[in-house]
C-alpha cells in the first residue's frame, strides 16, 4: 500500500495518461475501422482493395514497429511537428481500427442480405443502406468482440511508454528510480488495470448488449 | 391485355440473358409489361422466375440484353440506380422488414430518406396506407412481435410508399402458413383492381384467376408458354406446363 500512496503522484498522472491514450485512440479507431469495414464491402473494387490492403498491412505489422515510426521516423519526414502522446494516439488508434474493421465486417455478414436488398430496393443508395440498415444492426452482434478489442488496446496503451509517453506502463520504471520495491509496484499496476477492465469496460459491454438486445 | 404497339411498355426486357457460373438461367427473355398490366409468373423452382422478378430492379444483374422501365434503360449502378428503383416497390418471399425499425419507421423510411418528405407527412402517409392493409394498431411494434401475414402486409405498405409505378413480388406468400396467405392475397387483388402495374411470381393459382391479366410460365431459364390464366390453367399447351399444373393441382 505504501508504494501506491507515496508514489500516488506517478501513478495518478500515469494512469490519467493511459485514460487519455485509450480514450482518443478508440474513438479514433472505432470511426476509422467502421469506415475500412464499409469499404471492404463496398460494390466499388478500388475500394474493397485499399480497406483490404490497409487491414493486411496494418494488422500484420507489429504494433512496437508502428509506434517506433510515428515516435522515431515520424519527425524525419519533415512534416509538422507532433509530441510523442500524439504520436503514440495516431499509431494505437491505425492499428486497433484494424481489428475493429474486422470486428465489425463479421457483424456486417450477420445481417441477412435480405436487409440490404430491401433497403436497396427502395431506393437506398450504398451509403445509406449500410449506416441506416446494416451497421446499427452489425454493431448489436459484434459488441462482445469489439470490446474484446478494446481491453486490448488499453493493454496495448503501455506499449507507449517505450516511446516516451509517460503513461502506465512507464511507472515501473521510475519507481525504480526512486528506490521503490519493485514487485509490489508492478502489482499495483496491474491491479489498476484489472479494476479498468473490470469495473468500466465489461459493465459497459453488460449494458450495451442489453441496450442492443432486439428480437429476430 | 398485350400493350398497343405504339404505347412504349412499362417494363420491357429485351434479349435478356444471365448465367449463374454455367447455369443459364435467363435465356434470350423478352417481355413487356403494360401499364396498369398484372403478370404472373409461374415456373417449377429453379426455372428463373425469380432471377427474372429481380432483374427487374437489379438486385440481380444481367449479362446482356436490356431492360427498360417507363422507356428509360436500367441505370447500372450508383445514384441513378438508386432513384429508379424508388419508382419499382418490391415484394420478398422472406418480408425483409427492417428488424431494428418499428412497423411505422419501416414504412416512413423511404419517404423520408428518399423522398426528402418531412417526418409528419411521411408518418400520416404510412399509417394510412397501413390501416389500408389492416395493421395500423400495431405501427408502434418492431417486425418479429408480428405474424408472417402481418409483416408481408407492412411489406406491402413500406413498397406502396414510395408510390411505385410497378410492383414485383417475388413469390410473397411461399413463406406464409397456409392461414396466412389469403390476408396477403386479398390486398394484393385489392392493388391489382386499383390499377396497379404488378409482377408477381407465385404458385397461388387462386391469385392469378382473380387478378391476373396474363399469366407466363417458365423453366429451364425460358419462357415457355404465355395465356391468360384462363387458358393457361384449362388449356396449357406444352408438355411442361401440362406436367407443372398436374403436379400444382393436386396439392
Amino acid at each position: 500500500m505504501n508504494v501506491l500512496i507515496d508514489n500516488s503522484d506517478l501513478f495518478l498522472t500515469g494512469f490519467k495518461n493511459t485514460g487519455i491514450l485509450f480514450v482518443i485512440s478508440a474513438f479514433f479507431a472505432l470511426i476509422l475501422g467502421t469506415i475500412v469495414a464499409g469499404m471492404r464491402v463496398s460494390p466499388a473494387p478500388a475500394m474493397r482493395a485499399a480497406g483490404t490492403f490497409y487491414v493486411n498491412f496494418v494488422r500484420n505489422t507489429p504494433l512496437t514497429l508502428i509506434l517506433a515510426f510515428f515516435a522515431l521516423g515520424y519527425p524525419k519526414l519533415g512534416l509538422p511537428n507532433i509530441s510523442f502522446m500524439t504520436a503514440a494516439i495516431i499509431g494505437l488508434s491505425l492499428y486497433t481500427a484494424t481489428y475493429v474493421s474486422e470486428a465489425i465486417r463479421s457483424g456486417i455478414n450477420t445481417v441477412s442480405v435480405g436487409q440490404s436488398e430491401a433497403a436497396r430496393a427502395i431506393g437506398l443508395p450504398f451509403m445509406q443502406t449500410l449506416s441506416l440498415i446494416v451497421l446499427p444492426q452489425a454493431f448489436r452482434s459484434v459488441v462482445p468482440p469489439l470490446f474484446s478489442v478494446f481491453i486490448a488496446l488499453l493493454k496495448n496503451t503501455t506499449v507507449a511508454a517505450g516511446f516516451s509517453v509517460f503513461e502506465a506502463g512507464s511507472i515501473r520504471a521510475y519507481l525504480s528510480e526512486r528506490g521503490e520495491p519493485l514487485l509490489p509496484g508492478l502489482l499495483w499496476v496491474a491491479l489498476i488495470f484489472v479494476v479498468l477492465v473490470l469495473g468500466i469496460l465489461t459493465p459497459l459491454q453488460r449494458y450495451l448488449e442489453k441496450k442492443w438486445r432486439v428480437a429476430r | 391485355m398485350t400493350n398497343p404497339a405504339h404505347a412504349p411498355a412499362l417494363v420491357e426486357l429485351k434479349a435478356v440473358n444471365k448465367h449463374y457460373g454455367p447455369l443459364h438461367v435467363l435465356q434470350e427473355i423478352n417481355l413487356q409489361v403494360a401499364k396498369g398490366e398484372v403478370l404472373v409468373v409461374i415456373g417449377p423452382s429453379g426455372s428463373g422466375k425469380s432471377t427474372l422478378c429481380r432483374t427487374i430492379n437489379r438486385l440481380e444483374t444481367i449479362d446482356n440484353g436490356s431492360i427498360t422501365i417507363d422507356g428509360k434503360e436500367l441505370p447500372k449502378e450508383g445514384k441513378q440506380l438508386a432513384n429508379l428503383r424508388a419508382d419499382v416497390g418490391m415484394v420478398f418471399q422472406s418480408f425483409n422488414l427492417f428488424a431494428h425499425k418499428t412497423i411505422l419507421e419501416n414504412v416512413t423510411l423511404g419517404p423520408i430518406k428518399v423522398k426528402g418528405m418531412s417526418k409528419s407527412d411521411a408518418d400520416k402517409l404510412a399509417m394510412g396506407l397501413l390501416e389500408r392493409v389492416g395493421v395500423g394498431h400495431q405501427a408502434a411494434k418492431l417486425p418479429a412481435q408480428l405474424s408472417g401475414g402481418q409483416q408481408q402486409r407492412v411489406a406491402i405498405a413500406r413498397a406502396l410508399a414510395m408510390k411505385p409505378k410497378v410492383m414485383l413480388f417475388d413469390e410473397p406468400t411461399s413463406a406464409l402458413d397456409p392461414e396466412m396467405i389469403n390476408e396477403v392475397l386479398d390486398v394484393m387483388v385489392e392493388l391489382a383492381k386499383e390499377g396497379m402495374t404488378m409482377v408477381v411470381v407465385t404458385h397461388e393459382m387462386g391469385f392469378a384467376r382473380k387478378a391476373a391479366d396474363r399469366v407466363i410460365f417458365m423453366a429451364d431459364g425460358q419462357i415457355v408458354e404465355e395465356a391468360t390464366p384462363q387458358e393457361f390453367f384449362t388449356n396449357p399447351q406444352t408438355p411442361r406446363a401440362k406436367d407443372f399444373l398436374s403436379k400444382i393441382l393436386t396439392n
